[in-house]
């Protein structure tokens, strides 16, 4: 199957500290993989290289084999590449409905008409009613963000990239700050993304990581020293190495 | 499915029942300021042109976030384009000068837009001042056309509609800006509700999250820059037609910073709040200075003191709040 998502030979250096050191990788519709890497691998910097937030040294990314390294964070979203946040970044005064809302009318071409209101359109209003409901959301459709659950604003985060249609998405630690006992109804979010979708989640929490992904890449010093099958990354001596034997001894693999 | 149909629905009545109690009270107002002040009815007519300006301003600030102490140069420019084709190329009907008017403020509105949003935070509220300071420069130096430092006269108004003589009284001018206000107020409804509105509420918040789902905060704040424009043109123009002078005060420092006050007196992020403001301030201004000419201004001081330390959200937010919080409770 062709790549839909490639990262080639990226470079980016902050005052001749290679951040992240020539790093390539290929995803595929349908992928779902993993970025792990203890603190400070560059996982950060490689999200923001990817998204368009910052600009790499050398190296190229691509998207359905068109060439984006020169296009802009805005251009790179247009063009199917859709992040979610580590820290929720929510609109606190707006109601979930307005935030779905919105990206369907942004994706659409449409979020730029002064008249009208997405209450009264009824195909705006099924879809983001849908997309809430799969999400479990439906019942807090028009209350303030700002007065819904931490966990309830992360899969609202993950409704939002989804309301965006994307070929490529970005979750950047999804259960993030989230209470164990609410980790559950986003698992299943996780579970139930939609099949074309090629998905890059970086996560710490390995439990997560094992039930999610299909492929796991390790990231230590900005460079990929793994990238193979969920169940041998912890035989991986380089791996064990990076992590200073913390999960050495783990079992998950099992 | 049919719960949330009805939800909305209802959202959507509650809505223009509001519109329609809004538009009411306005009209009872402009009745009532009729009534009680005949005589006055040219201060009246200000407060409405100063209200379109702090319109203006709320759309830039109350709705979009962005820090200005410069918007009375899009309500001068407004004013200043009306005055000259009437001063200088003798075009006096009202209609067209407002037009010309709201021409003039989203020009204005454009180029401050431009300029303004390439900052944030506190430089951007200094290039905001050095705009405001360069456009009162520019028009007090251009004097053969702005008449400098002695105002701009010679502005002459035909009958509006070819009916309506522009009175010694007040009493067209009255009614045209209450038209004027009314129209406008009806238009910015229909435009914060829209999509677009909605997208300047989420940049207000968050501009990251904005370009995250592929929409540029900065066309956006531009073309609402421009509209801002557009409807302090309106405001500048009915203060030239109103006045038939217009001065370097409609593009100075103070104007911009009073119509801030009178924007968080009333509550920014809500038409009726900027609304409220500008009337509270107009009328304290007026009552208070006539009063007490030496200490109104440490009065004003001690007014806008209260709101900001006890309602935050200024008067109209604070009390459209305390109603809300009163529904909610109720079963």
């Amino acid at each position: 199957m062709s790549a839909v998502f490639e990262v080639l030979n990226l470079k980016k250096a902050f005052s001749g500290l290679a951040v992240t050191n020539d790093v390539t990788l290929s995803m595929a519709t349908g992928d779902r993989v993993a970025l792990i890497g203890p603190n400070g691998a560059g996982k950060t910097t490689f999200v923001n290289l990817v998204t368009g937030n910052l600009r790499p040294d050398s190296g190229d990314v691509r998207l359905n084999g068109e060439t984006v390294t020169k296009v802009d964070a805005i251009g790179r979203v247009r063009r199917g590449l859709v992040r979610s946040f580590q820290v929720t970044r929510l609109f606190q005064e707006m109601t979930p409905a307005e935030h779905v809302a919105l990206a369907i009318l942004q994706r659409d071409g449409r979020a730029g008409a002064m008249y009208g209101n997405f209450l009264s359109m009824p195909d705006v209003m099924d879809e983001t009613a849908a997309l809430l409901g799969t999400l479990g959301l439906v019942h807090l459709l028009h209350r303030k963000v700002s007065e819904i659950a931490y966990g309830q604003q992360r899969l609202l985060e993950i409704a939002v990239a989804l309301a965006l249609k994307p070929r490529v998405l970005l979750l950047d630690e999804p259960a993030a700050g989230v209470p164990q006992s609410d980790t559950g109804r986003i698992e299943q979010a996780l579970a139930e993304l939609p099949a074309d979708l090629a998905v890059l989640m970086i996560e710490h929490d390995m439990d997560l990581v094992f039930r999610f992904a299909r492929r796991v890449i390790v990231l230590a010093a900005g460079t990929i020293i793994f990238d193979g099958l969920p169940a041998d990354v912890t035989k991986n001596a380089a791996v064990r190495e990076a992590y200073l034997g913390s999960y050495a001894n783990a079992s998950h693999a099992a | 499915m049919t719960e949330e149909t009805v939800a909305v629905t209802a959202r959507q009545s509650r809505s223009i029942g509001r519109d329609l109690l809004g538009i009411g009270a306005i009209i009872s107002a402009a009745a009532i300021g009729y009534l009680l002040f005949p005589d006055n009815l040219a201060l009246l007519t200000r407060i409405i042109a100063i209200a379109l300006l702090v319109l203006s301003l709320d759309l830039v600030t109350g709705y979009c976030g962005v820090a200005t102490l410069g918007h009375a140069a899009l309500f001068g420019s407004g004013a200043y384009a009306a005055g000259i084709i009437s001063a200088h190329y003798g075009i006096a009907d009202p209609i067209l000068m407002t037009l010309a008017g709201i021409v003039g403020g989203a020009a204005a509105g454009l180029v401050c837009g431009v300029i303004i949003l390439r900052a944030h935070g506190l430089p951007q509220l200094v290039l905001s001042i050095a705009l405001i300071y360069l456009f009162h420069e520019f028009a007090n130096k251009a004097s053969s056309w702005t008449g400098g430092s002695d105002g701009l006269s010679g502005i002459s108004t035909d009958p509006l509609l070819g009916m309506f003589e522009f009175d010694l009284w007040g009493q067209t001018a009255y009614f045209f800006g209450v038209a004027l206000l009314l129209a406008v107020l009806m238009l910015l409804r229909v435009l914060v509700r829209s999509p677009f509105g909605m997208l300047c509420r989420g940049i207000k918040e968050d501009p990251l999250r904005i370009i995250a789902m592929g929409a540029s905060p900065k066309t956006a704040l531009i073309k609402m820059y421009v509209i801002s424009g557009a409807v302090a043109g309106v405001g500048g123009a009915l203060n030239a037609i109103s006045t038939q002078v217009v001065g370097l005060d409609s593009l100075s420092f103070t104007l911009s910073a009073e119509s801030l006050v009178m924007l968080v007196l009333g509550g920014g992020g809500s038409l009726f709040g900027a609304l409220t403001g500008t009337v509270v301030f107009m009328l304290f201004e007026d009552y208070v200075s006539a009063a007490n000419p030496f200490h109104w201004l440490t009065m004003v001081g001690v007014l806008l003191i209260a709101v900001v330390l006890f309602a935050p959200k200024g008067l109209y937010g604070t009390a459209a709040g305390f109603v809300a919080c009163r529904r909610e409770k109720r079963p």
